[in-house]
């Protein structure tokens, strides 16, 4: 049989430099091309079916405007109802919400998570690379193009649900939307973004700990969840404190915090008045015309109570805070997933397989 | 070593008869299990968060109901305070997602799983058969998958019914489709649907990940075209020229015609350009604005009659029970696909 | 009886055809090892005979008549897939509980005897357990089953020596004490050599060689002769010719009482020897006759 002849050795490098970081970009793209094009691809559809509602909702809401201004009294209410039935399943903000957990967890949970449990990190941490360096090349370099392509997706997010928030709207009566509104206030500026990278690196994490990929995507679905909700619940109402007036003439674009009423310098109860006073002091107003808009319906309970000593207290963020409660959570979510994705990095390092 | 010995083998049975069917209830307990365990605390989880959301609710309605006068401003200051409890859980978007991620994370798994790695080799192997392993694990997933989620229901109907009682001076369309689906047989019934997607996901693409998202996509597009266009003509709408359609009917078209001739005018509302051209004596609620209505009775006025197709809310549970139905004959049909794929496929 | 009969069978993958035109009928009561090349159509062969794939063409029965993947089929072969896939987040006890409930017959206590002399505990995750002592596993559950054939693709690639040594025990205890027909698939011809009584030999799809060891070995002779006269070499048909220097090394079909020609040296095959000659002639074949009595001789050499 013919011997086998290898070639000679090529020349060492004694200097032993490591291997450029760049090489990573090919590594990243050619292993994760599938996932990376199906989310482009995915909200490339949303952004064409966005695109399509969106006009449809300007041109509405350009049609409320100017019959509004001047005021007719028998277009402006239609065009006003009009508008209000466009798309209303997006109006607040619905299934978009699913979009940054779900590319969050299908970008970020296999990442590790298919390596570990297919056994393929036998081959790829005993690589010239090197593990940590691998790890954190991948992370950073899927983090940055899905931040980036969500951000690009959230100039048409923001750019659809800009009537909502136009100025001017309450004095036509148009849907009056705090800007902070819950369902949609981490779907307009930098928090799409912010939230889609922060559902990466809680996926890159959970996928790391859990090392197995579909429980991995469960579990980032729960975790953001729950962060969703915080934040929305109680966090992101104390980012700077809020302004407290005793004033009824909150401005219907307020972001309301809490309210209570107090009689005589002392706490008499908060939020909605308990049935047995509302009996004993309001029992049957005059009818108030019923306007439109939650805030003049209750002027005839708050008028009433007024009438007996109370006095009513808002706590309320206004809505000029808006850009900056953005950068605030924007940039508390890319500290948090900074450092979710060091924790990565550093168990990766740290792991003995 | 020392020899292994063996024990003389047990006597045959000649007439072969097959493995008993009950011997795969243990079977798939066993390898789901964990999924098993984790649908019903995340069902159980919800279900006491909505328990002690709904009491508040509850208790929010009842005092505004038993609030007399009812036309007052406080009163209707009462149910303005019911109406806007809990923002989340009201417009029904997060429990909606519930039958998908049951499905998807039941479903999918179940014989992708098997497929990616290559434990099918071991399963189709014994003596069941790959057809009766198979044709049970499915059936016995899908008949849990749909108790668990009917007992979930119960909780979502109570939860919402003040939203649709009779005394809510504003309530929803019951027929409404953020809420439809889940109420009373709807909601097991498209969990069912997502489950069986799920598992013909799994066989067909025979990778996990993949299956969960195509999953979660068929099941959307299905949701979106069962509430936006199927459902409208489950039974056909009721057709009226009147202009008191009650409020909690669902409205599917609207369109005008001239009175005089018949002829179709427009569809939807009126138009800037009629409404610019006419003018209406202020006949609503002194120093008030026009309502709908009154815009509505001043163009009728003008010889044009409004023709409203809508369903009525006495046909909400003939509409679950249509929904049901044929969500639960889809079901069957994938399954049934599912099946014969494993019996067809050549590895 | 036949354990496994195919004819004509074939087997298609998209364009490439992973089997060809086999046929084969393997006695019952014998250890047979189906050896080739990576890409020979051993693993398909298989999969075809245990029912996990169905034919392109042609058919296959086992057992003396049942169609492959049948109920009945089912019952009587114990199979164990290459990478002895088990799952890997169940228990040890967890998987015999499994066989026991997927199958009709199974020796639960035997089961555990094999498991407890092996030092395999029974709660770890199968996971868990070393290459070795999963692949153990998964023989002691398909043994546990009574079947009357086993099957065993490349069951000993991830084995070390002394793994693959007690397994092979094991497999040839039962073949004796239970009276298995076994069918396992290599490519370890060093081991094959103590355990199997009777040869396939596949290459590109192709069934080559087939028949009892013995009868194989009793017709193949090596003959050592000077490299000039090699190619003048005709009295009987040369499997396979290697050369070196002035040497020339035949592998003929020939029995002992051929005569061997001047100036030539006559030696008895071995097993490995032999197998390496057909390999490296993909051409050649040994394919046992119409008449299949112990004693036939292979029909003439094709190629």
């Amino acid at each position: 049989m013919t011997a086998l002849s290898m070639s000679a050795r090529p020349e060492e490098d004694t200097s032993l430099r490591p291997v450029p970081w760049r090489r990573m970009g090919w590594v990243t793209w050619r292993q994760h091309r599938v996932t990376l094009a199906g989310v482009v691809v995915f909200l490339g559809a949303l952004m064409v079916f966005l695109w399509l509602a969106g006009r449809q909702l300007h041109s509405a809401y350009a049609a409320a405007i100017a019959a509004c201004h001047p005021a007719n009294p028998l277009t402006c209410p239609n065009m006003v109802n009009a508008f209000n039935g466009t798309n209303d399943y997006l109006a607040n903000g619905g299934i978009l919400q699913a979009v940054p957990v779900l590319i969050g967890a299908f970008a970020g949970a296999p990442v590790l998570a298919r390596e570990l449990e297919t056994g393929t990190f036998r081959y790829a941490w005993t690589q010239g690379f090197g593990r940590w360096r691998w790890a954190l090349a991948k992370l950073v370099l899927l983090a940055v193009v899905l931040a980036a392509v969500a951000g690009v997706f959230s100039l048409l997010l923001s750019w659809y649900y800009q009537p909502y928030f136009a100025e001017g709207n309450q004095a036509v009566s148009l849907t009056e939307l705090t800007p902070f509104f819950t369902g949609l206030f981490n779907l307009r500026g930098i928090g799409f973004a912010a939230w889609t990278l922060a559902a990466f690196a809680i996926g890159a994490l959970a996928g790391m700990l859990i090392r197995r990929v579909v429980p991995a995507i469960a579990a980032t679905l729960i975790v953001y969840a729950g962060l969703a909700f915080a934040v929305g619940g109680w966090l992101r109402q104390a980012y700077m404190t809020p302004v407290v007036t005793s004033g009824l003439n909150v401005p219907g674009s307020a972001w309301i915090v809490s309210q209570w009423w107090t009689k005589g310098g002392r706490f008499a109860f908060s939020g909605f008045p308990p049935g047995r006073l509302l009996e004993r002091l309001c029992p049957a107003g005059p009818p108030v015309p019923v306007g439109p808009g939650h805030g003049q319906k209750a002027a005839g309970l708050a008028e009433c109570l007024t009438q007996h000593g109370y006095t009513q207290w808002t706590s309320y963020q206004p809505a000029s805070r808006f850009w900056l409660f953005q950068w605030i959570e924007g940039s508390g979510l890319l500290v948090l997933s900074v450092l979710l994705i060091a924790v990565t990095v550093w168990l990766v390092r740290r792991r003995a397989a | 070593m020392t020899a292994l010995t063996t024990p003389a083998p047990p006597r045959e049975d000649a007439s072969l008869r097959p493995v008993p069917w009950q011997r795969m209830g243990w079977v798939t307990w066993r390898q789901h299990r964990v999924t098993l365990a984790g649908v019903a605390a995340l069902l159980g989880a919800l279900a006491v968060l909505l328990w002690i959301v709904g009491l508040h609710v509850h208790q929010a309605y009842s005092a505004a109901a038993a609030c007399r006068p009812t036309s007052s401003a406080i009163c209707d200051d009462m149910f303005g305070n019911f109406s806007v409890m809990d923002g989340f859980l009201a417009n029904g978007f997060l429990l909606q997602a519930l039958p998908a991620l049951i499905g998807v994370f039941v479903g999918a798994p179940l014989l992708a799983r098997e497929m990616e790695t290559g434990t099918f080799r071991y399963a189709w192997t014994q003596g069941i058969g790959r057809l009766r392993w198979a044709l049970a694990k499915l059936v016995l997933l899908a008949i849990s998958v749909t108790v668990a989620s009917g007992l979930f229901s119960l909780v979502t109907t109570w939860y919402y019914q003040p939203y649709f009682a009779a005394s809510n001076p504003v309530p929803q369309p019951p027929l409404a489709p953020t809420l439809f689906d889940l109420r009373g047989v709807a909601f097991p019934a498209w969990t069912l649907a997502a489950f069986a997607i799920g598992a013909l996901a799994g066989m067909l693409i025979r990778r996990v990940v993949p299956a969960i998202a195509a999953t979660l996509a068929v099941y959307t597009g299905l949701v979106f075209a069962a509430g936006g266009f199927l459902r409208a003509h489950y039974l056909t709408p009721v057709l009226t020229s009147s202009l008191n359609v009650p409020g909690t009917a669902w409205i599917a078209s609207q369109w005008w015609t001239v009175t005089r001739s018949g002829q179709f005018a427009w569809a939807g509302r009126p138009p800037m350009s009629v409404l610019g051209n006419i003018t209406c004596p202020n006949s609503g609620p002194p120093n008030g604005k026009p309502t709908m209505v009154s815009i509505e009775q001043c163009v009728v006025q003008h010889g044009y009659t409004q023709w409203t197709s809508y369903q009525p809310t006495t046909r909400f549970w003939p509409f679950q029970w249509i929904e049901g139905g044929w969500l639960l004959v889809l079901s069957v049909l994938l399954i049934a696909v599912t099946v014969w794929l494993v019996r067809r496929r050549a590895a | 009886m036949n354990v496994i009969e195919a004819s004509g069978l074939s087997k298609r993958y998209g364009s490439t055809w992973a089997l060809r035109e086999c046929t084969l009928a393997i006695p019952a009561g014998h250890v047979a090892a189906l050896v080739g090349p990576n890409g020979a159509g051993k693993t398909t062969l298989l999969n075809l005979a245990v029912g996990l794939v169905a034919p392109s063409a042609g058919g296959v029965t086992v057992l003396g008549g049942r169609v492959a993947g049948s109920p009945a089929a089912l019952d009587g072969i114990g199979f164990v897939a290459q990478d002895t896939p088990l799952y890997k987040n169940l228990s040890v006890a967890d998987m015999l509980h499994l066989t026991r409930n997927l199958n009709r017959r199974f020796d639960q206590a035997a089961a555990e005897a094999r498991l407890a002399e092996l030092d395999i505990p029974l709660k770890r995750k199968a996971g868990r357990l070393s290459g070795g002592q999963q692949a153990q596993v998964a023989l002691t559950l398909a043994l546990a089953r009574r079947p009357r054939l086993l099957v065993l693709d490349e069951p000993v690639a991830m084995l070390d020596p002394v793994a693959r040594h007690d397994f092979m025990a094991m497999v040839l205890t039962a073949a004796a004490a239970d009276g298995v027909s076994v069918v396992l698939s290599s490519h370890v011809l060093t081991e094959l050599e103590r355990v199997a009584d009777y040869l396939i030999l596949m290459s590109r799809g192709r069934v080559q060689v087939a028949g009892e060891v013995d009868d194989l070995l009793a017709c193949h002779r090596m003959l050592t002769g000077p490299a000039a006269e090699a190619d003048r070499y005709t009295e009987r048909p040369v499997v396979q010719a290697s050369r070196a220097a002035a040497q020339a090394h035949l592998l003929v079909r020939a029995t002992a009482d051929d005569p061997v020609p001047a100036g030539w040296e006559v030696h008895q095959v071995g097993l490995e020897e032999l197998v390496l000659a057909y390999l490296r002639q993909p051409g050649a074949g040994a394919l046992p006759g119409p008449a299949r009595s112990r004693s036939s001789q292979p029909s003439e050499v094709t190629g």
